[in-house]
């Protein structure tokens, strides 16, 4: 036997998960943002301890408590975010940590021995690279297949690839493809972590999905269908109606975006935002929307495309200019983007609307601030012993919750979300909800990025949807539903 | 938890808890204070405290310009160099015949030239760390004062200029009087108006400053602009004191300034500093040369005594801030 079977009960995030990989075979890992799927690999590749649960390798129980254990074992992870030194070269980083050294005195480093056997393991795996190039000239596929060879070199007999095709183009993943069938000609084992469905019914032997953090279904994928998959990890039944809102969305458009292009990010992308309208715009991880939104905000270069604000072209260079527009950016990781922490509630309140806050065009007006940011931690259920409290000790939920302060002081006209409700409490998410609606009552435009599912068919009046950078699909709230979603961001087609 | 990056922060927090923090520079210098006049009787008598307060008023304005660099997580290596060239400058044209206060306004405004050149590198060529253009600026402002001087120091300055060094309104010094006055606008500068404010959020959080709309680089940009002015307000007063511009003036006071913003508790991290901890801070430095040489200590031992009042005066604030995080955390 050489199974590994482990399980787990008593986390929140793995709820006794069992989990099995054959010798040589492909086994495709999916679920949803938050299943539990990384965690489940962070266990095995001794990054995490598992509260229980037993680990198996090749049939006998093994103890696996730090990353080298793992190394040892022969079980390495190829990450999302390669993990090379780009300034050494090929061959150094196959064998970084353990570079063959001779006995005794001659205890020096094997140029020759470490660039042969580099060599040798990139051909192969089907690909002759010269084995002294350094690491950061090669494109991100070559980088990949230095870290298949280095995880090789460590005589690897599982390896586990965590979305390696996001970042690589059709004619490279192909490339991958067939560097996993040598893995498999090798006997070595790998498994697939994706949210690309089509990608795992050519690579995968067989599939799991997790869900919530449980183990949903293992089946061979030749007994499965894309839609099967989408179910398993949506959970939920076809035409599940969800609480209908009565939102006005006949405003007049606020924000129009034509032909939209960021090279390598997004392509070609157009939609408009009405006012008092709450546009969600769903996908998987890595589709390009928290580029999209940042890029309206001034933080990235435009290529080609135009911006309409309420029908007239506007320029948005920096977020400077963002702002002046009254736009509002609630940003994907709000500690690095949008709060000061080290300062005060009332401090991050005023920071995006200096005008307003300013007597005599410089001087501070503190009695308006504490007003303001007053009346707004009441408005948003803040809690916090003072507006004078650091941020930094705030809940995640709290946070959150000055960062759209800050922006309602600014009294931003379109509101451009980015998962507002990652990482924070049952609580604070649905007084979060509620304010968004508020806000589009009050005739903001809102834009909101997220990947949950659930969230985006509660709130949105209309749903984009998108895949690899493009736009997808746009649903109506009424015709929209999980699965449907899940096929657009996932690159299938709706029929 | 780790350490938090983040330190607690002054300046624009009143809460409690942070009493110590404020109050921990001040109670430093009375410390030191009392221990040198229980060594030496002459150091509490009221011509040496003035003499100490005179003594300081150089570092005093250099540290307050490096203190609104060091809030914006920077560092400005070059405004020894600008005291020194903006010295010489306004030397030579006083000099040549120019009247002094026309002197004194070129001067400062070399300097904060030269201090915007410094933020227009780092902003605008995109730099990675203002180490490069201020220390860069270091070299270049320095070789520039031994070029337009020709190495020779340039004294026998008029009485209305040295009156700005070596004058006393009512026994005070008159820079210790600009001293009081410069900080004093510059308390109400960063506590008080919104570009001060945008400091401190610059050096808090530079990404969600830039994504709240602030216009960082332009700031930034002034922050080390006004570095140079005061470092040049720095140079009047020195060659006002020594009657004399010469380019060596203000040889590593860069340093010495640093020193004194961090004594007076603010973070490299960026972010937090006060005007009155920086006053303190160059008071402490002032106090202990004083006392050290009342003392009969050698200038090189005071270096090390310097250098150990530097790293303690730092290590005590890491040990304060793990313990207030302690207790914040067990208090939740």
């Amino acid at each position: 036997m050489t199974n590994i079977t482990k399980s787990f009960s008593g986390v929140t995030v793995l709820d006794d998960v069992s989990f099995e990989v054959r010798r040589g075979e492909v086994h495709a890992l999916i679920g949803e943002n938050g299943a539990g799927k990384s965690t489940l690999m962070k266990i095995v590749t001794g990054l995490y301890e598992a509260d229980s649960g037993k680990i198996f390798w090749k049939g006998d129980p093994v103890e696996i408590k730090t990353p080298h254990q793992a190394h040892d074992l022969g079980i390495n992870i190829v990450h999302q975010e390669l993990m090379l030194v780009p300034q050494l070269s090929i061959g150094e980083n196959v064998f970084l940590g353990r570079h063959p050294v001779g006995n005794g005195l001659s205890r020096w480093v094997r140029w020759g021995d470490i660039n042969q056997r580099a060599k040798s393991l990139l051909e192969g795996l089907g690909h002759p690279l010269d084995p002294k190039r350094p690491v950061g000239e090669l494109s991100i596929a070559e980088q990949q297949l230095v870290e298949i060879a280095r995880a090789l070199a460590f005589s690897a007999e599982l390896i586990i690839m965590d979305e390696p095709t996001s970042p690589l183009s059709e004619h490279e993943t192909a490339r991958l493809f067939q560097t996993i069938s040598q893995l498999k000609a090798r006997c070595v084992s790998v498994v697939y972590i994706s949210h690309r469905l089509k990608e795992i019914h050519q690579v995968a032997d067989r599939v799991t999905v997790l869900r919530d953090g449980r183990h949903i279904a293992t089946r061979p994928i030749s007994e499965t269908t894309t839609d099967d998959l989408v179910r398993y990890m949506v959970g939920r039944e076809i035409g599940e109606q969800h609480s209908a809102n009565t939102s006005q969305c006949d405003g007049e458009e606020a924000l129009r975006v034509e032909g939209l292009t960021y090279p390598g990010k997004f392509t070609d992308i157009s939609f408009s935002v009405r006012r008092g309208e709450i546009v969600g715009l769903a996908g998987l991880v890595g589709a390009g929307r928290t580029e999209l939104v940042e890029t309206l905000f001034g933080a990235g270069e435009i290529e080609s495309g135009a911006v309409y604000l309420e029908g007239q072209p506007v320029t948005i260079e920096t977020p400077i200019d963002a702002v002046k527009h009254r736009l509002a950016l609630v940003a994907d990781d709000r500690k690095a983007k949008g709060l000061v922490l080290g300062g005060s509630v009332r401090f991050n309140v005023a920071l995006a609307a200096p005008k307003k806050f300013a007597r005599y065009g410089m001087f501070l007006n503190s009695v308006r601030e504490k007003e303001v940011a007053k009346a707004l931690a009441r408005e948003l259920h803040l809690k916090t012993p003072s507006i004078e409290q650091q941020v930094m000790y705030l809940s995640g939920g709290g946070q959150q919750k000055v960062v759209l302060a800050k922006w309602l002081s600014a009294d931003s006209k379109v509101f451009i979300l980015d998962e507002p409700t990652r990482g924070i409490d049952v609580g604070s998410k649905a007084e979060i909800y509620d304010l968004i609606r508020r806000l589009a009552a009050r005739g903001v435009a809102v834009l909101f990025v997220s990947s949950e599912l659930e969230e985006i068919l509660n709130l949105a009046d209309r749903i984009l949807v998108m895949h690899r950078g493009r736009i997808t699909g746009e649903l109506a709230r009424e015709d929209a539903t999980d699965e449907l979603i899940m096929k657009l961001a996932t690159g299938g087609s709706v029929h | 938890m780790g350490t938090p990056k983040a330190a607690p922060v002054q300046g624009w927090r009143r809460a409690g808890g942070s009493v110590m923090r404020r109050f921990a520079p001040l109670l430093g210098l009375l410390v030191v204070s009392a221990i040198l006049s229980f060594l030496s009787p002459y150091f509490l008598t009221f011509d040496n405290l003035i003499n100490v307060f005179r003594q300081s008023s150089v570092n005093a304005l250099l540290a307050l310009g490096q203190l609104l660099v060091i809030i914006t997580a920077g560092i400005d290596l070059s405004v020894g160099s600008i005291l020194g060239l903006s010295c010489v400058l306004v030397a030579m044209m006083l000099k040549a015949g120019v009247p002094w206060p026309v002197c004194i306004a070129a001067g400062v405004c070399a300097g904060t030239a030269l201090g915007m050149i410094n933020g227009l590198l780092l902003t605008k060529l995109r730099l990675p760390h203002p180490f490069i253009p201020t220390l860069g600026m270091m070299n270049v402002a320095r070789g520039l004062a031994f070029v337009i001087s020709g190495g020779f120091p340039i004294s026998e300055l008029p009485d209305g200029f040295r009156f700005w060094g070596a004058g006393t309104i009512a026994y005070i010094p008159v820079p210790v009087i600009l001293v009081v006055a410069v900080y004093g606008l510059f308390h109400v500068f960063l506590t008080r108006t919104t570009l001060g404010r945008d400091v401190y959020a610059i050096g808090g959080n530079k990404q969600a400053s830039l994504f709240s709309g602030i216009p960082v680089d332009r700031r930034l940009t002034m922050v080390y602009a006004i570095s140079g002015g005061l470092a040049a307000l720095g140079a009047v007063v020195l060659a006002g004191r020594l009657n004399s511009g010469f380019p060596l003036a203000g040889d590593g006071a860069e340093l010495d300034a640093i020193a004194a913003v961090i004594i007076g508790g603010a973070s490299f991290f960026g972010g937090v500093g006060t005007v009155w901890g920086t006053l303190i801070g160059a008071l402490i430095m002032g106090v202990l040369r004083n006392g050290l040489t009342l003392l009969n200590v050698s200038p090189n031992w005071q270096k090390v005594v310097i250098g150990v009042v530097i790293v303690a005066a730092v290590w005590i604030d890491v040990l304060r801030q793990r313990t207030s995080t302690k207790r914040r955390l067990v208090r939740k």
